[in-house]
């Protein structure tokens, strides 16, 4: 019995066993058919998505900086350039005392305390995870020495680069401008203008002058390297290369020799000068006096020497020819003349009589001559040839400030001449509407006064007065002035050229225009005001003297140089264009404080003529000269 | 004898399918190693005699008596646990957690011995008790589950501690566990999941919440499976070929030889690969059921369907964890991944089926 009852145990408990069994085979059978879509949905319906994922995993995109564009004059010689060297740069996230490893770096190689200054400034300006230079242009020795002992800095690395090199240095720094390494502000920008993948990998960006409005251009385009990266980020092999396009070059309509003559000519005067070539607009020099050494900015400068430069009486930062605005002075006598007979308020051969002193009719207030006395009886030719104040006085008062305005816009005073560099003022041509908007008044007969010799309100840069000599040297015809000619794309020989239409024609009558002309010539001559400036030239120059006021004179008080501080002197201007019967180059010259303009200002735009005209080289400065012996405004 | 009785002697004790499906996974493994240690021979040199030594043991166990084998069961459990007390004391801690011992000579990880110490104690305690079972034995053999999960638990190893506590549970499961108490314990633990959440550890708790958005820990816990899931993934159909798999070779797969190997193995074989894997798994899972069913005593049964579940569910929570559908618990896909211990542990229970399988003609006879 009992042995029964037990085999009937066993009986159900092997079926009670197998059900379980069978159990278990059903929930293995579930565990693989879990995994079973798990499978295929990963590695079939998601197959792209992490196909993708794996191949961005290990694909790196490595930017290659492009070669900027060179920057030559007209003449092929190189403005800008770049040359390969070493540096030494810190990455900022290698290490978390930036301090203590230059101190140890510079027991190995030279740190001076202006490097130390400049790398402070780097690392306060600097984004994100950019490596910052510590030392620039490393001698083979140093770069030896360096590699020698690299296992300790493992922060500090040794790189090749191109460097930015300005080989005029500042004879061309308010041209050319410089580069600089990108901070917030710049990065901002390019993101804003959808350029940050362009310059992925790229430190530096054009600051001022051309570097910077050509920027597109010379920056050119980075190249991708795609590289096989593992986990740690390191490069194990190249996939594909879109090798980088340099930069494009500029040519510029620049003579580098003319602008080192022009420049020279200038001795220890602070000034400007802007020649062009009045039949297409072409700028052939542009100084600023003084300049400075763009060479340092470019890896940014150190604090000690951006404050000399900044706090300089001189302000050689300044860029005088763009931004500085003056008093045109007696230069606005010939523009003003062409207003005169524009309007019919004068006819050539009406004469007035000067007394040496202007009075507003029913006012007793005095506008003088510059020359006591007066020049006595005084036509439009001898108006201008002799610089004489009384008759554009009455002049300006009979066109009346509205006609003024409306005339000298067009030689684009109070404007901006459009030239290819950021930055430039419009000078001021001062109008009613003007006046009431800046100081809520009217406008009084006596301001026109002084506008009609080129002082009161009004206020012209050096650009614009040479733009007017070159439109008016034209016939009227005006052309945008321009730095650079031509482009040259890197991709392929072919160039771009720059502004080769005229931007308008102000269709003066060539009755008109011609007594104008002969007047300017007339300057130059005996009898005139600028003698000197075409003494023994072989051609015929065509000018007008100027001198713009830096204090004003007090009713009865009399100008004398020698009793004024030196940079209370007045401005000495000298526009002139030659050959006079068909010109090719006009120019417009200042010097700060030099006086007279045909003292100082002529003697600077002959030099610079006789080279472009004739490629004569100017002998060094004689004492004489660079003192500016003056004779008359 | 002749060499050829010799021979017939020798492997006598060994199941022919059981040791087929168990080669063809260590070739495998093999293969799968050269590939993840960047085709360099050490790994795969390294494991070739861990599964030499694992083998060895293997053919010791599966020509022991089935006497012999239950004898064991007592000593093995109360070793394991003076161990494991012995580890919470004195354990050494590694990465946060105290799981070795250090007996001077070598260091041992008690828990592995449990993996056999556990489902050998409960099967020994079911046959002793097999023909007065009620309510209680089973609430006993439960308890000489928990005492050395508890522990285990503690120091902390949840994967070992899970996996043990499924060893234990499949012989219940397999003892005749009603399937009422299987549903109260169901409903038991769900209620105490929330309790459980407050035992756990900061990462334990960190890598369940990982698992359902790893992108939220990209770099931390969530990439292990991030990774791991791209290169399962990227496999495709027909995976991207042997030693190509770019996940691997450049270093984005993590732990690629242990815990993470699945992730190699799939990237370069791709689905159909993980087809032919998971029938070589099928295989040795069946040919366990098939033993199982041919057992002859309930220690043997229970024992033997205890082994061979433990197994499938290995290899199932070692590729749910890599394909991104169960939490990183540190469990190594049976077989392939590198490792000593584990290979030990694992053939200690594969010479069980076939000790069981083998000798139950003699039990019979």
């Amino acid at each position: 019995m009992k042995k029964y009852v037990e085999f009937k145990n066993h009986q159900r408990e092997i079926f009670h066993f197998q059900l379980r069994l069978v159990v278990s085979i059903g929930f293995v059978l579930v565990l693989l058919a879990i995994l079973l879509v798990r499978f295929v949905y990963l590695q079939l319906v998601r197959h792209n998505y992490y196909q993708t994922l794996a191949e961005s995993n290990r694909i790196a995109i490595v930017p290659i900086v492009p070669n900027r564009g060179l920057i030559l004059d007209r003449n092929g010689v190189v403005l800008a350039r770049n040359y390969s060297g070493y540096t030494l740069e810190i990455n900022q996230n290698k290490t978390t005392d930036i301090e203590a490893t230059i101190n140890e770096l510079s027991t190995l190689i030279e740190i001076t305390p202006k490097d130390r200054k400049r790398f402070k400034k780097l690392l306060a300006e600097s984004h994100d995870f950019q490596t910052l230079v510590i030392r620039n242009r490393l001698s083979d020795e140093e770069v030896a020495r360096f590699a020698a002992q690299q296992y300790r800095f493992p922060a500090v690395e040794i790189k090749a680069r191109l460097f930015r090199d300005y080989p005029f240095g500042a004879k061309t720094s308010h041209l050319i401008g410089y580069i600089g390494r990108i901070n917030d502000a710049d990065f901002a920008q390019l993101e804003d203008s959808d350029l940050a993948a362009n310059y992925r990998g790229s430190d530096y960006i054009g600051k001022t002058g051309l570097e910077q409005s050509y920027e597109s251009d010379l920056h050119g385009t980075t190249g991708i390297e795609q590289v096989e990266v593992d986990a740690g980020g390191r490069a194990v092999r190249m996939l594909s290369r879109t090798p980088p396009i340099s930069g494009n070059t500029l040519i510029l309509s620049i003579d580098a020799k003319l602008q080192e003559i022009a420049e020279q000519s200038f001795g220890n005067y602070r000034g400007a000068l802007v020649a062009i070539d009045p039949n297409n607009g072409e700028v052939l020099a542009f100084v600023s006096k003084p300049g400075y050494d763009p060479n340092p900015f470019i890896d940014g400068i150190d604090t000690q020497s951006w404050d000399e430069l900044n706090n300089s009486p001189d302000v050689p930062l300044n860029n005088r020819a763009l931004r500085g605005q003056y008093p045109s002075g007696s230069t606005i006598k010939p523009f003003m003349a062409l207003a005169g007979l524009n309007y019919h308020t004068r006819t050539p051969e009406q004469t007035i009589s000067d007394p040496g002193v202007y009075y507003l009719p029913g006012s007793r207030r005095q506008y003088r001559d510059w020359k006591a006395g007066g020049h006595g009886s005084v036509n439009m030719f001898k108006a201008i040839q002799m610089s004489c104040d009384t008759y554009f006085y009455g002049l300006a008062t009979e066109l009346g400030i509205d006609n003024i305005f409306e005339f000298l816009s067009r030689f684009g005073f109070g404007k901006k001449t459009g030239i290819d560099l950021e930055g430039e003022t419009s000078g001021l041509l001062p109008s009613q509407d003007w006046k009431m908007k800046r100081y809520q008044q009217i406008w009084y007969p006596g301001d026109t006064v002084s506008v009609g010799i080129g002082q009161g309100y009004s206020l012209v840069t050096p650009m614009q007065l040479a733009f007017a000599t070159a439109t008016l040297a034209n016939n009227g015809v005006a052309y945008k002035p321009h730095l650079v000619k031509e482009v040259q794309s890197s991709r392929n020989s072919e160039s771009r050229f720059i502004a080769q239409q005229p931007l308008y024609d102000l269709s003066i009558d060539p009755k008109q225009l011609d007594l104008v002309r002969r007047a300017m010539v007339a300057v130059t001559q005996p009898g005139g005001t600028a003698v000197y400036a075409s003494l023994g030239a072989p051609y015929h120059i065509a000018g007008k003297t100027g001198t713009a006021q830096v204090v004003a004179m007090k009713q009865g008080e009399k100008y004398n140089a020698k009793n004024v501080d030196e940079r209370l002197r007045d401005h000495a201007w000298f526009i002139a264009y030659a050959p006079a019967e068909k010109p090719q180059i006009a120019l417009a010259v200042l010097v700060e404080n030099g006086g007279h303009g045909g003292g100082t200002a002529a003697p600077i735009a002959r030099k610079v003529m006789d080279y472009y005209l004739l490629g004569k080289v100017p002998k060094p400065l004689t004492e004489a000269e660079v003192k500016g012996a003056g004779e008359h405004d | 004898m002749t060499r050829r009785q010799l021979w017939q002697r020798f492997i006598a004790h060994l199941d022919r399918q059981l040791l087929l499906g168990i080669g063809l996974l260590m070739l495998t493994s093999l293969l799968v190693l050269y590939s993840a240690d960047n085709a360099s021979p050490d790994r795969p040199l390294s494991q070739l005699r861990n599964i030499i030594v694992a083998l060895a043991c293997m053919w010791v166990v599966a020509n022991l008596p089935l006497h012999y084998l239950m004898r064991t069961a007592v000593p093995i459990y109360v070793l394991g646990m003076v161990l494991l007390i012995g580890v919470a004391l004195f354990g050494e801690i590694s990465h946060g957690a105290r799981r070795w011992l250090n007996l001077g000579v070598m260091t041992i990880q008690p828990s592995e011995l449990m993996k056999i110490g556990v489902p050998l104690m409960m099967a020994w305690y079911f046959e002793k008790h097999e023909a007065t079972l009620t309510l209680k034995n089973y609430f006993i053999a439960a308890l000489l589950l928990l005492l050395p999960i508890a522990l285990i638990a503690r120091q902390p190893d949840l994967g070992t501690s899970l996996l043990i506590t499924a060893s234990g549970f499949y012989v219940l499961f397999l003892a005749g566990l009603s399937w009422r108490v299987i549903g109260g314990l169901f409903v038991a633990g769900l209620a105490s999941a929330p309790v459980m959440w407050s035992m756990m550890h900061d990462y334990q708790r960190r890598r369940i919440l990982m698992l359902l958005d790893p992108s939220q820990d990209a770099l931390g816990n969530g990439y292990h499976t991030i990774q791991a899931t791209i290169a399962v993934g990227s496999g495709g159909l027909i995976g991207k070929g042997y030693l190509n798999g770019t996940q691997t070779h450049l270093d984005f797969l993590p732990e690629r030889t242990t815990d993470f190997i699945f992730a190699v193995y799939a990237e370069e074989f791709g689905l159909l690969g993980n087809l032919i894997l998971l029938a070589m798994y099928s295989f040795v899972v069946w040919r366990g059921f098939i033993i199982t069913s041919h057992a002859s005593t309930y220690f043997t049964r229970l024992m033997s369907g205890s082994i061979t579940l433990t197994f499938a569910t290995y290899a199932f929570v070692n590729i749910g964890m890599v394909s991104g559908i169960l939490p990183v618990v540190g469990v190594p896909l049976p077989l392939i991944s590198y490792g000593g211990t584990s290979m030990l542990t694992l053939l200690l229970g594969f010479g069980m089926l076939m000790s069981i399988e083998t000798h139950k003609k003699l039990v019979r006879s």
